[in-house]
């Protein structure tokens, strides 16, 4: 089994909000990026995200821009990326992770050798932002090597669309809460929870992550009200940016995502009381 | 015994023969209703735009076939932009060179001094019928910047155009002629901090503002719709030359050449000659310093197939797929891809693309202005500079037609600072 379905189970069956940070691997330092990811999962991570930078970045803001930009001017490189999801996983076999990125670092490495490989270090899915469904068929050899594609959906997906995602996804939708790029804020929570109710009537049994716009515990509770996870990105990234030796990372973790978690299981308590 | 002016055998194994794969195809039918030109082209953005790029897409097929639309564009193309251009027979310059005859298609008398006219003239169109009250645009040279703020405020649209802040450097006078014209101009600063950025940077204002806002974009390139609406709206420029043609020549051309950044006066020109097997496609990409440098931007001469800014297409990118810098002279060449119905047309054979470099446009855009007093832009004398070559090795009753799809007003501080002259 995946390692992103079993973990939607777990959180399932123990009531629980899943809490899915991202961070641009190599950033802040590409020296440390194992141990951050031991400590996302100690603050609480149930699943990683790990960016992996593209020179045009077009979907994404600011903050994850230059958290790019600063990993490749440190050579950051998908070799290298599969090396650290390796590496990690000596430690931590439960913790699924997914690629999240843009198509050209891949196609360039060759489809089927990525797939491969990736599957071989212990990636679980990929989210390739600029890959939509219609395009699909371009990464198949990562779907037949057992690698979950992530779709996104957003508020411009109508109906029909959003039909054909809940058919054709794996793993989780991810539901990018505005029409914008990653760190803008612009949350509006009224309309986010109608499209995940739309989504859940769709497709009861898929899980729906929702990200873009999260930023701190209490939007992240807000999200768990309707979402059986929540994505934070751009604030975490630009937490970290300054924090460049592993004790400064990993207690940067700690002290921005622990919060979340624990206001996450705080509200999962009173829910189930 | 007099050395013979021209080798006709020599001359014609210089240019590539259309390739058999070329022969079958019918040019006139591409895109495919997925937006692919073979291999190239498609969707590759995120899904925020899935729905406004259908939306788009079907807006602009039905225009396509409203009578209304189309006559409206005909009359803006005739009385805005100043269409036809006229075909001028260069017959200083060609004597001089001594082969073929050099022909220009005069896109640089349009309205704003270029190609890019044609393109926002039509899109602007397309906005105003979809009911879009504020345009972006994003441009290297400042041409498509200049066009698409002439058109929006011609319609009463609000306008903010992306810049990268180097071609805002280099290209002073289109920044300030857009603000005249009442454009906000954005400098982007990220990345290379040239046209590939300022596209970047125009997708996310795009994606932000989907609802109330029209894109237009400059080149062939981008999500489909772009690259074949874009090529739509330029391709009056190969429409109009091949009836010239046959008009004032009895003819065909044998060879055509343009210049090629992301491709959309080359298309323009192109497409109405695709099926006639018999004429010959050459197109000019930036050498820059020289390919073997490294420091050019002649992504189909040089580069890959890759994917950026929605469409696989050939990019300049190194091992990792990271998009690289690139250069040339002329900023509206300095672009690391390339619009996807090249692509194709350089893998079926039916076109073949070179390099120019910055010197070999430079000395062009000299040979031009002083034997036909005209002053071509920098991307234009890459084709100016293709068409001298291709003239060169053909004989005397060959007909080399060029476009030369922008006027070099723009360019004079660029030339001046590089032969080190302070204006």
């Amino acid at each position: 089994m995946n390692r992103i379905d079993q973990r939607f189970a777990e959180l399932k069956s123990a009531g629980r909000t899943g809490l899915i940070p991202f961070v641009t691997a190599g950033d802040p330092s590409p020296d440390h990026v194992v141990p951050l990811m031991h400590a996302l999962v100690e603050a609480g991570a149930d699943l990683i995200e790990l960016g992996v930078p593209f020179s045009d970045p077009m979907a994404d803001g600011p903050v994850i821009q230059h958290a790019s930009e600063r990993a490749l001017a440190k050579g950051v490189g998908l070799a290298q990326i599969l090396g650290w999801v390796g590496e990690f996983r000596e430690k931590d076999k439960n913790t699924p992770i997914v690629l999240m990125g843009y198509l050209n670092p891949i196609e360039i490495h060759g489809y089927a050798k990525f797939a491969d490989e990736a599957v071989a270090v212990g990636v679980d899915g990929v989210l390739l932002v600029d890959c939509p469904l219609e395009e699909s068929a371009t990464i198949k050899p990562l779907a037949d090597a057992g690698l979950h594609r992530i779709f996104l959906a957003a508020p411009t997906t109508h109906d029909a669309r959003l039909a054909a995602l809940t058919r054709e996804a794996s793993g989780f939708l991810y539901y990018v809460s505005f029409a914008g790029v990653t760190g803008a804020n612009r949350l509006d929570l009224a309309p986010v929870r109608a499209r995940v109710a739309a989504i859940k009537a769709l497709a009861p049994a898929l899980p729906v992550a929702v990200g873009f716009g999260v930023r701190d515990a209490a939007s992240a509770v807000a999200i768990a009200e309707f979402a059986d996870a929540v994505v934070i990105g751009s604030a975490l990234v630009e937490h970290l940016a300054n924090s460049s030796p592993a004790a400064a990372v990993t207690a940067a973790v700690r002290d921005f995502l622990a919060p979340v978690r624990q206001a996450l299981d705080a509200r999962s308590a009173r829910h189930a009381a | 015994m007099l050395a013979k002016p021209f080798d006709t055998a020599a001359a014609a194994a210089a240019i590539p023969a259309a390739a058999s794969a070329a022969d079958s195809i019918n040019y006139s039918n591409y895109p495919d209703e997925h937006g692919r030109f073979g291999d190239y082209g498609g969707l590759y953005v995120a899904e925020t735009l899935m729905e406004p790029l259908a939306e788009l897409r079907d807006a602009y097929l039905r225009l396509r076939r409203d009578p209304e639309f189309i006559a409206e564009l005909d009359r803006d193309l005739k009385h805005y932009v100043g269409r036809p251009s006229p075909i001028y027979h260069a017959e200083r310059l060609s004597k001089k060179i001594g082969g073929a005859q050099i022909l220009f298609k005069r896109e640089d008398l349009n309205h704003t001094g270029a190609h890019k006219i044609n393109n926002t003239v039509g899109q602007a169109l397309v906005a105003k019928r979809m009911g879009k009250r504020r345009i972006i645009a994003e441009t290297g040279a400042g041409q498509h910047g200049v066009a698409s703020a002439t058109v929006a405020t011609r319609l009463g649209l609000e306008c903010v155009v992306y810049m990268g802040a180097v071609d805002i450097e280099r290209q002073k006078i289109n920044v300030y002629r857009m603000k005249l014209l009442g454009a906000e101009v954005v400098p982007v600063t990220s990345g290379s901090k040239t046209l590939k950025d300022a596209l970047n940077e125009a997708m996310r204002d795009w994606v932000t503002n989907v609802t109330d806002t029209f894109y237009i974009i400059g080149t062939v390139a981008g999500p489909h719709p772009y690259p074949m609406m874009v090529r739509d709206f330029n391709a009056i420029v190969g429409r109009e030359a091949r009836a010239q043609m046959l008009e004032e020549y009895g003819r065909l051309p044998d060879v055509i050449t343009a210049c090629v950044g992301g491709g959309s006066n080359a298309i323009g020109l192109f497409h109405a000659f695709l099926n006639d097997r018999e004429v010959k496609i050459v197109g000019a990409e930036a050498a820059g310093d020289g390919i073997e440098t490294g420091r050019h931007a002649a992504s189909l001469a040089a580069g890959r197939p890759g994917v950026l800014h929605g469409n696989r297409t050939y990019v300049i990118c190194d091992d990792d797929g990271q998009i690289t810098e690139t250069h040339s002279i002329s900023a509206g060449l300095d672009y690391p891809g390339v619009g996807p119905e090249h692509a194709w047309l350089k893998d079926t054979g039916r076109a073949s693309y070179v390099g120019i470099t910055d010197e070999e446009a430079l000395a062009a855009f000299h040979e031009l202005a002083r034997s036909e007093g005209i002053l071509a832009a920098l991307e234009s004398s890459h084709a100016v500079a293709q068409g001298i070559k291709l003239a060169r090795e053909l004989p005397k009753d060959q007909l080399v037609l060029v476009n030369l799809s922008g006027r070099g007003d723009k360019d004079v501080h660029t030339i001046a600072a590089r032969e080190g002259i302070s204006l």
